[in-house]
C-alpha cells in the first residue's frame, strides 16, 4: 500500500513538474521555428537563399493574405535577419498584366520573419497565372527571385473580396480580413484599395464601410448593434462590429461610401432589395 | 371562471386554525396502477360505443337497489386563512379514487379548469398552463409538495403541472396572491400540489385499478395502485396511461395535431423511524410523447420528468418549536419540441430544452398562548438551458444553431415566518418572505449572444426579493369578513431576463428577454365577505392588485425578426403600472339533503397605466351546477359560460371572444362485492355539440365538441 501510495505521488508531482517544464519550453521551440504553426506556401530557390513563404491558410487564396517571410541563407544554414524586402505579385492574364494591392513588407517580433499581406482579385487558371517577385537586400546587395504561385478561390467559395468600378467611375478592390466568427458581437475589419492603374493600388483611408448582416436562410434576418466599418490608421484597417445573432450562413451587405458620404457602391437591403451588390459572405 | 358542484367546494365562511387543517388534508390513500398497452384504436372505438351503452343500462336497473357509504368528503370543511381553493383530486376515504370529481380520471388539467379561483391557458388539449387571478407561469409559484420545479420549454409548452397526474395526487392548494408566498416568491398567487401518501394508516395491502375512455378525441386511460401502509412502514405506487388522438370540436370539425400520450409513474415510502419521527421519500416519472399543439407551429416529441425528494419530520424540535419538517428534492425536465409531423414549415427545426432543479426547505411551528407561529427558510438552485437548430432548405447551407436560454443559473434563498393570532372572534395572520436571488448567465456562448443586444451586460445579478402580508377573518352578526393588504415582488423569469428570440405565435412576434429590468411589485388588497347558513352559504369577494414595474413584452422596431413570418421582435419591459381585479360572487344552495345547486359569477378587468388592455383577461364568466348525491348514485348537471371578450388588445394577439354557454351531465354509480367496491361513471360533456373557443385558447383553436366518457373504478381491499 505504501509504494502504491508513494508511486502515485511520484506519478502526480512529476505530471506536475512535466507540465510546468512544457510551459517555460514553449518560447524556446518558437525561437526556433517562429512560424511551425503556419503552412509554407513556396519555398524559392536562388542567389544562394531559400525565401519561404508562410500563411496561416493552406493555400493563396483570392482575398486577402497575410503572408510571412523568411530568408534562409544556404552557405551558413541560417535565417537572415534584417534584410529589406519589397515584392511585386503579377497577373499574367492572356492579353494583359496586372498586379494586386499590397502591403509594404515589415518586420515582426521576431528579427528573421518579415510580414505583408496580398489582396490577390482572381484566381489563376490554366492559361492565366499569378507570379510573385521578391526583391531584397542584405549587405547592400540587393537580390531578386520571381516564383509562380498559385491563387486558388477560397475552399468554402464565400465571398470575401470585390473588385468593381465605383459610381466615381474609379476601380476599388474591397476585401475582409479573416475572422473566426462567433455568435456574439465580433471585431470585424477590412481593407480598401483604389487601382490606379494595372500596377499600382494605393490604400484608401477616408471612406467609410456600412455593412448589414443578413440572413437569407432566415428570412433576411439582420442583428441589432453592428458598427460601421471607419479607418484606423495604427492597424491601417479599416474597423467595426459585426453581430451575429446565429451560426449559419450570412450574408455581409456593404455599401461603400467616399468622405463625402456619397455611396460608390452598394444598395440598401429593404422589403423589395433583398441584398447589395456588394458583400461579403461567413458561413460557420 | 365555472364551477362544478360535484367535486367538493369548499367555502372559507367558518374561522379555522390553520395548523389544525393542514394535518387534516394529510392523510390520503396509498396506491399503484397497473398500465396496460392500448389496443387496436378503431375496434376500441366500436367497443367503446357498446361498452358505455350496456354500462349505461346496467346503471340505470341498478339504481334503485345498492347500499354504500357517501362519497362526499371535505364537504363541510373550512379553508385556512391563507387558502382560497382546495381542489380535492382523489379521496383519502376510500380506495376508489377520483369520485369526487365530475370526471374521474381526467387530465389535471380538467380538474384544475373545473376550480373557481383557476383558469387554464389552453394550446392544445395537453399541457395547459394555469392561471390565477389573471395571472399566469411567471407570475404565481407552482409547487408540487412544496418543491420548485420549472418547466423546460421556452414556448410555456409545458407548465410544471404537465409533470403530475390525478393519481398521485390528493389535492390542489390555491392560494391567493401573496398568501401563496410561503411556498416562494409570486404576484398571483400559489398552487401547491400535494401528493397522496398513505401516511401509516393501518390499511395494509390496497390494490386498485381503474380505465376510462372518450368518445370525443378517441381517448383511452388505464391506472392502477398497489399500496402497502402500516404504522411503522408504508409505500405507495401508482402507473396511469393516456392516449388521445386529435378532438373533434364542435360540429363534428377535427382539430389536428391535438393528439397525446402519456404515462406517470411514482411511488413514495416512509419508515417511522420513532414515534415523532418520519422518514419519507417521493419519486415521480412521468413522460409524454407525441404531444400535438394546435395552436403552435411546433409539437413535442418528448416532455420528461424526474422529481425525487427526501423528507424528515419530527414532531418535537428545540424550545418551543415543533413539526419540523425538512425536504430535500431534485427534479430533472428535459423537453424536444418538434415539427417533424407538420406538413408546412417555413424552415425545420429542433428545439430542446433542459431544466434542473436542486432545492430544499426546512420548517418549524411554534405555539404560543394565542399565536401559530411558522418559520421556514427554504433555497433552490435551478439550470434553464434550451436551444434552438435551424435546418436550412439548402442542404448544402450550414445549420443555424443558437441558445435561446443560455444556461441561466438561478439560486434563490429565502426565509419565511408567518404568525397567526387570535384575536377575540377573529385571526389576525402577519406573514413576511425576504429572498436573495442570484442569475448567472452560465454559457459563454449565450451569454455572448445577449451582449449583442446588452453590451454593458453582466454575467451574474443579485435580486432582493420581499413580500408582507397582513390578512384578517372575523365573524359578525350575520356574516364573515375576511380582508388583507400585501405587498411582494418577483424577479424576472429566465425567458423574461434572458430569453433569446423567442417566438411567441399568440402575438406572432420574437421575443428577447431584458437582464436590466426592474423586479416587478404588487400591492395587493383583498376582501371576502360570506354569509353561512344551513341550507345556503352566499360569498362575495374581489381583489385588486397595483402592480408596478409590470413586466410584458413591448415592440422594438429596430430589431430584425429571426423567426421566418413573424411581425416583429419585441423586448421585455417594466409598464409604470397595470391594474388588475376580480370579483366573484358564488351561491350554494342545498335544496335537499341529496340535492344541491350551486352558481357563480365573477369579472375580471386589467389595464396598464394608459389604460390599455392586458392580455389573458377573462370576460364576464359564469356558471351553474345541479349535483345529486345519495349514497350510491350522484347526477350532475353543469353549465358554464362566458360573456363576450370586449376588453382584449391585439397588440399582444387578441381578438373578440364570442360568448358561449355549454352543458355537461355525469352519472355515477357505485356498486360493491363483498369488500370490493366497483365504481362507474358517465357523462357527456358539450351536450349540444357548441363550436366554441374562450379567452384562454390560443390563437382560438376552439374547444372539444360533444364528448361522452366513461369511467371504471374496481378497489380490492
Amino acid at each position: 500500500m505504501k509504494t502504491i501510495k508513494f508511486l502515485f505521488a511520484t506519478f502526480l508531482f512529476s505530471s506536475i513538474f512535466i507540465s510546468c517544464t512544457d510551459d517555460t519550453d514553449d518560447p524556446i521551440i518558437i525561437e526556433e521555428n517562429p512560424l511551425a504553426e503556419f503552412n509554407i506556401l513556396t519555398s524559392s530557390k536562388a542567389n544562394g537563399h531559400i525565401v519561404e513563404v508562410y500563411s496561416e491558410q493552406q493555400q493563396y487564396t483570392i482575398g486577402y493574405n497575410e503572408l510571412f517571410l523568411r530568408i534562409k541563407d544556404e552557405s551558413t544554414d541560417s535565417y537572415v535577419s534584417n534584410a529589406e524586402i519589397s515584392w511585386m505579385p503579377v497577373m499574367h492574364m492572356t492579353e494583359m498584366m496586372h498586379s494586386c494591392p499590397k502591403s509594404s513588407i515589415g518586420k515582426t517580433d521576431n528579427a528573421s520573419v518579415y510580414k505583408g499581406f496580398t489582396v490577390f482579385q482572381m484566381p489563376g487558371n490554366t492559361d492565366e497565372y499569378w507570379d510573385l517577385t521578391l526583391e531584397y537586400t542584405i549587405a547592400d546587395q540587393e537580390y531578386t527571385v520571381t516564383e509562380r504561385i498559385e491563387v486558388n478561390s477560397p475552399m468554402d467559395g464565400k465571398k470575401r473580396v470585390n473588385s468593381f468600378i465605383g459610381s466615381d467611375d474609379s476601380r476599388y478592390i474591397l476585401a475582409m480580413l479573416p475572422i473566426v466568427p462567433e455568435v456574439a458581437v465580433n471585431d470585424f475589419s477590412a481593407v480598401v484599395f483604389k487601382m490606379e492603374n494595372m500596377m499600382s493600388f494605393p490604400a484608401v483611408t477616408d471612406y467609410k464601410i456600412a455593412i448589414d448582416p443578413r440572413m437569407p436562410s432566415m428570412g433576411n434576418h439582420s442583428s441589432p448593434n453592428n458598427e460601421d466599418l471607419t479607418y484606423d490608421s495604427v492597424s491601417g484597417f479599416y474597423q467595426g462590429k459585426l453581430s451575429l445573432t446565429m451560426t449559419g450562413y450570412w450574408k455581409i451587405n456593404l455599401k461603400l461610401m467616399n468622405a463625402a458620404d456619397e455611396i460608390l457602391k452598394g444598395e440598401e437591403v429593404t422589403e423589395e432589395n433583398e441584398a447589395s451588390s456588394l458583400f461579403f459572405e461567413l458561413e460557420f | 371562471m365555472y364551477y362544478y358542484l360535484c367535486y367538493v367546494k369548499i367555502s372559507s365562511s367558518v374561522i379555522v386554525y390553520p395548523t389544525k387543517l393542514l394535518d387534516q388534508f394529510n392523510y390520503n390513500q396509498m396506491k399503484t396502477k397497473i398500465s396496460w398497452s392500448h389496443l387496436n384504436m378503431r375496434t376500441q372505438k366500436k367497443s367503446f360505443l357498446y361498452f358505455s351503452m350496456i354500462l349505461f343500462c346496467a346503471l340505470f336497473s341498478t339504481i334503485s337497489n345498492a347500499q354504500e357509504q357517501k362519497v362526499e368528503i371535505l364537504q363541510d370543511s373550512i379553508l385556512p386563512i391563507n387558502l382560497e381553493e382546495v381542489i380535492v383530486i382523489s379521496s383519502y376515504k376510500n380506495a376508489l379514487e377520483h369520485k369526487s370529481h365530475h370526471k374521474p380520471l381526467s387530465t389535471l388539467d380538467e380538474y384544475l379548469e373545473s376550480s373557481q379561483k383557476v383558469n387554464m391557458i389552453k394550446r392544445g388539449a395537453y399541457a395547459w398552463e394555469p392561471v390565477l387571478n389573471d395571472m399566469s407561469s411567471e407570475r404565481i409559484s407552482v409547487t408540487i409538495d412544496g418543491m420548485r420545479i420549472f418547466g423546460a420549454c421556452t414556448d410555456k409548452m409545458d407548465p410544471v403541472t404537465s409533470y403530475v397526474d390525478v393519481s398521485n395526487l390528493s389535492e390542489a392548494y390555491i392560494s391567493s396572491g401573496q398568501q401563496g408566498a410561503e411556498k416562494g416568491a409570486t404576484i398571483g398567487g400559489a398552487l401547491d400540489l400535494r401528493l397522496e401518501k398513505s401516511n401509516f394508516k393501518p390499511t395494509g395491502l390496497v390494490g386498485a385499478f381503474e380505465t376510462g375512455g372518450e368518445s370525443g378525441n378517441n381517448a383511452h386511460i388505464f391506472g392502477g395502485e398497489l399500496n402497502y401502509s402500516d404504522e411503522t412502514f408504508y409505500i405507495d405506487t401508482d402507473i396511469i396511461y393516456r392516449k388521445a388522438e386529435n378532438y373533434a370540436a364542435g360540429d363534428g370539425v377535427e382539430v389536428p395535431f391535438s393528439q397525446f400520450e402519456k404515462y406517470n409513474i411514482s411511488a413514495n415510502a416512509g419508515y417511522r423511524v420513532s414515534d415523532d419521527r418520519k422518514l419519507s421519500a417521493t419519486f415521480i416519472f412521468d413522460e409524454a410523447r407525441d404531444v400535438g399543439y394546435p395552436a403552435l407551429p411546433m409539437d413535442v416529441s418528448l416532455a420528461q420528468a424526474f422529481i425525487g425528494s427526501v423528507s424528515w419530520f419530527q414532531n418535537s424540535f428545540f424550545g418551543n418549536f415543533e413539526k419540523w419538517k425538512t425536504k430535500i428534492y431534485a427534479n430533472k425536465v428535459t423537453h424536444a419540441m418538434d415539427d417533424s409531423k407538420r406538413p408546412d414549415v417555413p424552415i425545420r427545426m429542433d428545439m430542446p430544452g433542459w431544466s434542473e432543479t436542486y432545492g430544499y426547505f426546512s420548517q418549524a411551528k411554534m405555539k404560543l398562548n394565542n399565536h401559530d407561529f411558522l418559520v421556514k427558510i427554504d433555497g433552490f438552485y435551478n439550470c434553464s438551458l434550451a436551444e434552438m437548430t435551424m435546418y436550412p432548405a439548402d442542404p448544402n447551407e450550414r445549420e443555424m444553431f443558437m441558445l435561446t436560454w443560455p444556461d441561466v443559473r438561478t439560486l434563490n434563498t429565502g426565509f419565511y415566518a408567518e404568525d397567526v393570532i387570535k384575536i377575540n372572534e377573529g385571526i389576525l395572520k402577519l406573514s413576511t418572505r425576504l429572498a436573495v436571488q442570484n442569475f448567472n448567465v452560465a454559457d459563454e456562448f449565450g451569454f455572448n449572444s445577449l451582449r449583442i443586444i446588452y453590451p454593458e451586460m453582466q454575467q451574474r445579478q443579485t435580486r432582493f426579493l420581499k413580500s408582507i402580508s397582513t390578512k384578517y377573518q372575523t365573524k359578525m352578526e350575520l356574516f364573515n369578513f375576511t380582508g388583507g393588504l400585501s405587498y411582494g415582488d418577483r424577479a424576472p423569469s429566465v425567458s423574461e431576463g434572458f430569453g433569446f428570440y423567442l417566438f411567441n405565435s399568440f402575438d406572432n412576434h420574437d421575443y428577447i428577454g431584458n437582464p436590466d429590468m426592474e423586479n416587478e411589485k404588487a400591492l395587493e388588497g383583498n376582501a371576502k365577505l360570506s354569509i353561512t347558513k344551513e341550507k345556503f352559504n352566499i360569498n362575495l369577494e374581489g381583489n385588486y392588485f397595483y402592480i408596478t414595474d409590470y413586466i410584458i413584452g413591448e415592440i422594438d422596431s429596430e430589431l430584425s425578426v429571426m423567426t421566418i413570418g413573424a411581425d416583429g421582435v419585441k423586448v421585455y419591459k417594466n409598464l409604470e403600472s397595470a391594474d388588475l381585479y376580480n370579483v366573484s360572487l358564488d351561491t350554494e344552495y342545498k335544496i335537499l339533503p341529496e340535492l344541491k345547486w350551486s352558481g357563480v359569477i365573477s369579472y375580471h378587468r386589467g389595464t396598464d397605466q394608459d389604460g390599455r388592455n392586458l392580455p389573458f383577461i377573462s370576460p364576464v364568466a359564469y356558471g351553474s351546477n345541479l349535483q345529486y348525491n345519495n349514497k350510491t348514485f350522484s347526477g350532475d348537471l353543469t353549465m358554464r359560460g362566458a360573456g363576450q371578450q370586449k376588453n382584449f388588445n391585439p397588440e399582444f394577439g387578441e381578438d373578440e371572444t364570442d360568448a358561449y354557454t355549454v352543458f355537461s351531465l355525469t352519472l355515477g354509480k357505485q356498486f360493491s362485492f363483498s369488500d370490493d367496491n366497483l365504481y362507474v361513471k358517465l357523462g357527456v360533456e358539450n351536450i349540444f355539440d357548441q363550436f366554441y373557443s374562450t379567452y384562454t385558447d390560443w390563437k382560438n383553436i376552439p374547444r372539444m365538441g360533444r364528448n361522452f366518457f366513461a369511467t371504471v373504478s374496481y378497489a380490492i381491499n
